[in-house]
């Protein structure tokens, strides 16, 4: 092996374990608006190479003025940013010529034709034209049957996808999504999430900020959550689900129970009201389930179990549970 | 982006710009072709036939300089003054501000594009005006220069504008206000040295009669100040402006939260 594909798989090995270069660092940061709102209060976050990020966080929580920060739309009050090792400040060119953004409004103009917005947004991230470039970004979008419409003559979800073309027409390696699919009918959910995923497979790294919990937990692989300017959490979305996230394993029994038997005191079950179910609760800060045990035990003990059912808590709950805590 | 410049983005830009101008062309070109000639009927024939000659030059081809320079003051400024206003209002601002560009850049194709325009109606103007008197001009290149200059500056100027104003109101506003009367009183229809000596006196305070002056000198070759006092009073305007626009970048005013 050469040097070259040794340093390269070095590269890879760490990304994938995340621990080395973060593609975006963020220390401290602060914004205080002019009229006195604080949006952000000392905000570190590491943003790993090439993973999908979900920030989640309730309306006025700072998410878009993070990445508007992180854009270079909103200065900030305190700290710093690197985009790829890049101040976002001091060598703003470097660090903007990396990132790509959906802004969370629809804003884009309404006389000028896709074709001619999306190769202005090349051209303002000095890019040199690339016609084939942008025709395979059209069609990836399915705009390129519109390529000479006026963006009013389009569609609120179409121009959702050309403000997608805007922010990808300089093949940015990182791309900020601003609540992409609020607003957005099924079907174009779908494909965003699909594009979305495409892109990661390419080596784009994506942070995007959402309401719909369901989307966090179909796509991210880490989940940071804001509430009041503060990130009150961080953590891989799988170790999230686990650690927080509840299963319960519903007995639905034969023959109604009056107790729960003594052979099955050594379990964590509770009976329902009516008595016609068994619940075990199980899950949360990792504890281990022993539910061959608990069947084993249910046999032996002799009760008639008709069903069984399994519910475990999404990301909402969690959230939910999260915020309500609050900071 | 080669030598430190993002000649890209100012491509950009500035082609994005003069393809709004092209989708207005049709009301860019009548309005100040009609502008004109209604001058020319209301001044050059009404007043004209009592004012025969200004310094040996017809009274009809003596207000063709002014007329030019009232019309790319005027126009210059709102074509500034709205390109870069409207990004803002809309919110479609983000995406210059996300970008790799510089305040140099953004100012070079903003005001650019604006003072482009201004150049080509000035043209426009000359034009139409030759349809009603005859207009030599003594230095052409002088002519030109004037031209340019004054387009960009008073690009610059609008440029400003647009970054202060918050409303479409307020937009207007100082063209109304101020450019407006000093473009009248500042000799487009006249020469100051047709007014007492109080009048003249303030009148002097006017930076427009600097440009107009040096304006229609290139053309005729008379003057109610002196030519290099015109030119270096329209190069500190343009500082002036330069300046301000430094400061609005430096300190992000109203362009950045
Ligand atoms: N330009 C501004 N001037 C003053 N205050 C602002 C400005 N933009 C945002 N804020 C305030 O900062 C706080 C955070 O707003 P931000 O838009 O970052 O929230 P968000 O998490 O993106 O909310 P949402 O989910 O509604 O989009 C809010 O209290 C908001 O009112
Ligand atoms: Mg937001």
């Amino acid at each position: 092996m050469s040097l070259r594909n040794a340093t390269i798989d070095v590269r890879r090995a760490t990304s994938q374990i995340g621990s080395v270069s973060p593609v975006i660092s963020i220390r401290h940061l602060s914004k205080t608006y002019a009229r006195g709102q604080t949006a952000l209060r000392d905000v570190s976050l590491d943003i790993r190479r090439g993973e999908i990020f979900a920030l989640l966080g309730p309306n006025g929580a700072g998410k878009t003025t993070l990445i508007n920060i992180v854009c270079g739309i909103v200065t900030p009050s305190a700290g710093r940013v690197e985009a790829d090792g890049h101040d976002i400040i001091r060598a703003y060119r470097a660090a903007r010529s990396l990132i790509g953004l959906v802004p969370q409004e629809l804003t884009i103009g309404f006389h000028e034709s896709v074709l001619a917005t999306v190769s202005f947004s090349r051209g303002l991230f000095g890019k040199a034209p690339d016609p084939a470039y942008v025709e395979k970004l059209l069609r990836d979008l399915s705009l390129w049957d519109r390529r000479n419409s006026q963006i009013m003559t389009l569609s609120g979800g179409m121009k959702r996808r050309v403000m997608i073309a805007k922010a990808l027409s300089h093949e940015p390696q990182i791309l900020f999504l601003d609540e992409p699919t609020a607003g957005v009918d099924v079907e174009l959910r779908r494909d965003m999430w699909q594009l979305v995923r495409k892109l990661r497979a390419a080596g784009t790294t994506i942070i995007l900020t959402t309401h719909y919990l369901e989307e966090a937990e179909e796509m991210a692989d880490r989940v940071g959550v804001i509430n009041k300017g503060e990130l009150i959490l961080l953590e891989d979305k799988k170790t999230l689900m686990r650690q927080l996230g509840k299963k319960r394993l519903t007995l639905v029994l034969g023959v109604p129970l009056a107790e729960i038997p003594a052979r099955l005191g050594a379990h964590p079950l509770t009976l329902s009201a009516d008595r016609r179910e068994l619940v075990y609760a199980y899950g949360g800060n990792g504890a281990e389930a022993n539910i061959a045990q608990l069947l084993a035990d249910i046999a032996e003990a002799g009760v008639v179990v008709k069903d069984l059912r399994t519910d475990e808590s999404s990301l909402e709950d969690i959230f939910v549970n999260l915020i309500r805590r609050g900071p | 982006m080669t030598a430190g410049l993002n000649l890209h983005a100012i491509r950009a830009i500035y082609t994005y710009e003069m393809a709004r101008t092209a989708r207005t062309l049709l009301q860019s070109i009548v309005s100040p072709v009609l502008s004109t000639s209604l001058y020319f009927v209301v001044f050059g024939s009404a007043i004209g036939s009592r004012i025969s000659h200004v310094g040996g030059v017809s009274y009809g081809a003596f207000i063709v300089p002014g007329l030019i320079m009232l019309g790319l003051l005027t126009q210059s400024i709102a074509n500034a003054s709205f390109g870069i206003y409207f990004p803002r209002f809309v919110g479609t601002i983000y995406e210059v501000l996300s970008a790799p560009v510089s305040a140099v850049e953004i100012v070079t194709a903003y005001v650019g594009a604006a003072a482009t325009k201004s150049v080509l109606l000035g043209l426009i103007t000359l034009a139409t005006a030759t349809l009603f008197v005859s207009v030599h001009v003594l230095h052409p290149v002088w002519m030109i220069a004037f031209l340019v200059l004054t387009s960009i500056t008073f690009s610059m100027f609008g440029f400003v504008i647009g970054i202060w104003a918050d409303s479409f109101e307020k937009l207007q506003l100082i063209p109304l206000l101020i450019v407006t009367p000093l473009t009248f009183l500042g000799g487009s229809f006249y020469s100051i040295n047709m007014l007492p000596p109080l009048w003249r006196g303030i009148t002097l305070f006017n930076p427009v009669v600097y440009l107009i002056s040096g304006f229609r000198w290139s053309f005729y070759g008379i003057s109610d100040v002196n030519v290099a006092i015109s030119l270096g009073m329209t190069l500190v305007f343009l500082s002036a402006c330069l300046g301000l626009v430094v400061w609005i970048f430096k300190t992000g005013y109203r362009l950045k939260t």
